[in-house]
């Protein structure tokens, strides 16, 4: 099954194993750019991407998800629309006093709003969910694909390389890495996912173009004399991509929830930034007096994540034809 | 087989050597190891100067490192802040967070494993839709949220748990600190095994082995599971090592005085011995479980050879 290419690109995310299941989707499923696609006869021919939107606009957990999303991001960009006070504003008079009018969450342990100070912490959460997701995308993606294209001694390095990040504990490098760190921006934080985030990437990557180099119209593409960048950007790259999207989605979510373990750990974010993280480890040591210091930033935070990994779910269902 | 092991050993060698390598640039980064040595106050440079030489600190960070190796293979993992040689702080730390790594690996077995094969083989109905969300709850709260609201309800609201684990740790205390430490790999056990075991119930094998009057249960457990555990194993031998490194947030939070808690130590006191020392052992159980599980493919799977 020569044209069968979208879903063995696929599943080179999964499992693996013969996809006998989405034979009938696979003949209208793709229409690569400029690849010479043989389509059904009478099925209207339709790329991977329309058909994975039609099946995501339809789906209720990627409405949800991504409506959570684009709040988060909205108050994150303008925090003022739903949280008129300053998260720096404290007054230890204030200190663990529970809900009251005008402020909801109760007070946490310096005397600051728990609500602004929750509503605050968005903008730091979602900034390094989505810089490190691009970054870790950016550089993973590119290496790993000319390491599955090019093949060779660049391959048995990058290999090597990537087997080198996945030894080191990701939370035990972040105490190593960042302890030195005193800025109290989130760039540090990015970095360093950055930096311990790319193979898991370029490891996907390189699967997906090695399966997506193998495929007839690419062997096609180079007999009518194409050039590598030609054949990695026009032929390769379509087929291979999904599943480093729905990795990278994923990923959002665990990079979201890593910011804050490191923060809570004392090595992330660092005050006065505000920070999910900083607020729960603060919190904890009055967990017995004032449990809704840690309930609110905590729930927060998992809802947040959970956004972000029900849109990696939804975005998978819909890219992999196997699991229809 | 055996060409295999070498072959894998091999392999090995470079990827110990640039990690390790890679922690001890990182470490040598962190800061003067010097300044921990003299507690909160300045270091006098001429005794400042005086250690450097003592513990080689003068020469140039590749050199140290070839020092560090060398002594680590004779066995010497160099002197703690508080005097205590690291081998002696390995020796009670290791044995509590094997314990609790082996208390979260067994969670992961039989109730993730158990929820996969229930959901898998009922997918769509209720259960599954039940257990699917359950685990997205359970992946998206951090480790460090499920332990403090654990330790609040279960250790000082109700009173079942002692909230903090005495310096022995015995198995019984690391129950719960052990479910923490498993509950995100639990779930995403739960969701591998799920998706496996649906995608392979439809293969031919299990059509066959149904259809030669095979009881249920058997063509479940001998051949569906069977074949459905690879990427299962796979997942939880890769997760062995990070269970180790991240039960640092767990061991703070139920104050366990394992690796974690020394590593945290080492870290907050400056002290690279030990953070080099503790990260180089982990590193090679990582490696360890890597090849183990390399090695389990052939018995779950009698068609994979290893030439």
């Amino acid at each position: 099954m020569p044209e069968q290419t979208p879903d063995e690109a696929i599943s080179a995310a999964g499992a693996g194993g013969p996809t006998d299941l989405a034979l009938a989707e696979g003949d209208s499923l793709e229409k690569t750019p400029g690849g010479p696609e043989g389509t059904g006869p009478d099925t209207k021919p339709q790329s991977l991407w329309s058909d994975a939107w039609r099946d995501l606009r339809r789906n209720p957990v990627f409405i949800i998800s991504a409506l959570i999303i684009l709040f988060l991001v909205v108050i994150s960009i303008w925090p003022q629309l739903i949280a008129s006070g300053d998260p720096l504003d404290c007054d230890l008079g204030n200190a663990q006093q529970g809900s009251q009018p005008g402020h909801p969450f109760g007070y946490d342990g310096q005397g600051c709003d728990v609500y602004t100070r929750v509503v605050y912490g968005a903008r730091n959460s979602v900034t390094v969910g989505i810089c490190s997701t691009v970054g870790v995308a950016v550089i993973g993606s590119v290496l790993g694909a000319l390491a599955g294209f090019f093949g060779g001694w660049w391959d048995a390095i990058l290999s090597r390389l990537t087997d080198i990040f996945f030894g080191i504990p990701v939370v035990l490098g972040g105490l190593v890495f960042l302890s030195v760190v005193t800025s109290s921006t989130v760039w540090p934080v990015i970095g360093f996912i950055v930096l311990l985030g790319w193979p898991q990437i370029a490891r996907i990557a390189r699967g997906s173009v090695i399966t997506a180099k193998h495929n007839d119209y690419v062997q096609a593409a180079r007999a009518l004399g194409a050039s590598n960048g030609r054949m990695m950007l026009r032929h390769i790259a379509p087929n291979a991509v999904a599943p480093v999207i729905v990795v990278a989605t994923i990923a959002l979510g665990t990079y979201i929830s890593l910011e804050a373990t490191l923060s809570f750990l004392g090595v992330g974010l660092k005050p006065p930034a505000v920070s999910w993280g900083i607020d729960i480890s603060a919190a904890s040591q009055y967990i017995r007096n004032a449990p809704h210091m840690l309930l609110w930033p905590a729930g927060a935070l998992a809802v947040t994540v959970l956004a972000f990994i029900m849109l990696g779910d939804a975005v998978r269902d819909a890219l992999d034809p196997k699991l229809r | 087989m055996g060409r295999y092991v070498i072959r894998r050993l091999l392999q090995m060698i470079p990827v110990f050597f640039g990690t390790t390598l890679l922690i001890f640039l990182m470490v040598n980064v962190m800061g003067d190891p010097i300044a921990g040595l003299c507690g909160d106050r300045q270091c006098d440079p001429a005794t400042a100067a005086q250690l450097r030489t003592e513990f080689g600190l003068d020469k140039p960070v590749w050199q140290q490192y070839l020092t560090y190796m060398g002594n680590v293979f004779t066995g010497d993992f160099g002197t703690a802040f508080n005097g205590q040689e690291v081998t002696e702080l390995m020796g009670t730390a290791f044995p509590i967070t094997i314990r609790l790594t082996l208390v979260a690996i067994v969670f992961e077995i039989v109730i993730g494993i158990s929820l996969g094969v229930v959901t898998g083989l009922r997918r769509g109905r209720p259960v599954d839709t039940a257990v699917l969300i359950l685990t997205l709850i359970v992946i998206s709260i951090p480790t460090f949220v499920t332990g403090l609201l654990l330790q609040l309800l279960l250790g000082v609201e109700w009173g079942v748990i002692k909230p903090s684990v005495s310096p022995e740790a015995p198995l019984n205390e690391l129950l719960i600190p052990g479910l923490v430490v498993a509950s995100v790999s639990l779930a995403y056990v739960t969701r591998l095994t799920r998706t496996s075991i649906a995608e392979n119930s439809r293969a031919d094998y299990v059509r066959t082995a149904t259809a030669k009057g095979l009881p249920r249960r058997r063509v479940v457990i001998r051949h569906l599971l069977r074949n459905s555990l690879i990427p299962v194993v796979t997942f939880i031998g890769t997760d062995v090592g990070a269970l180790m490194g991240g039960a640092i947030v767990t061991e703070r939070i139920f104050n366990i005085h394992g690796v974690g808690y020394q590593l945290y130590q080492g870290i907050l006191r400056q002290n690279s011995q030990t953070v080099v020392g503790f990260v180089t052992v982990l590193v090679l159980v990582f490696l360890a479980a890597n090849l183990i599980v390399d090695l389990l493919y052939a018995v779950l799977d009698p068609r994979i050879r290893y030439a």
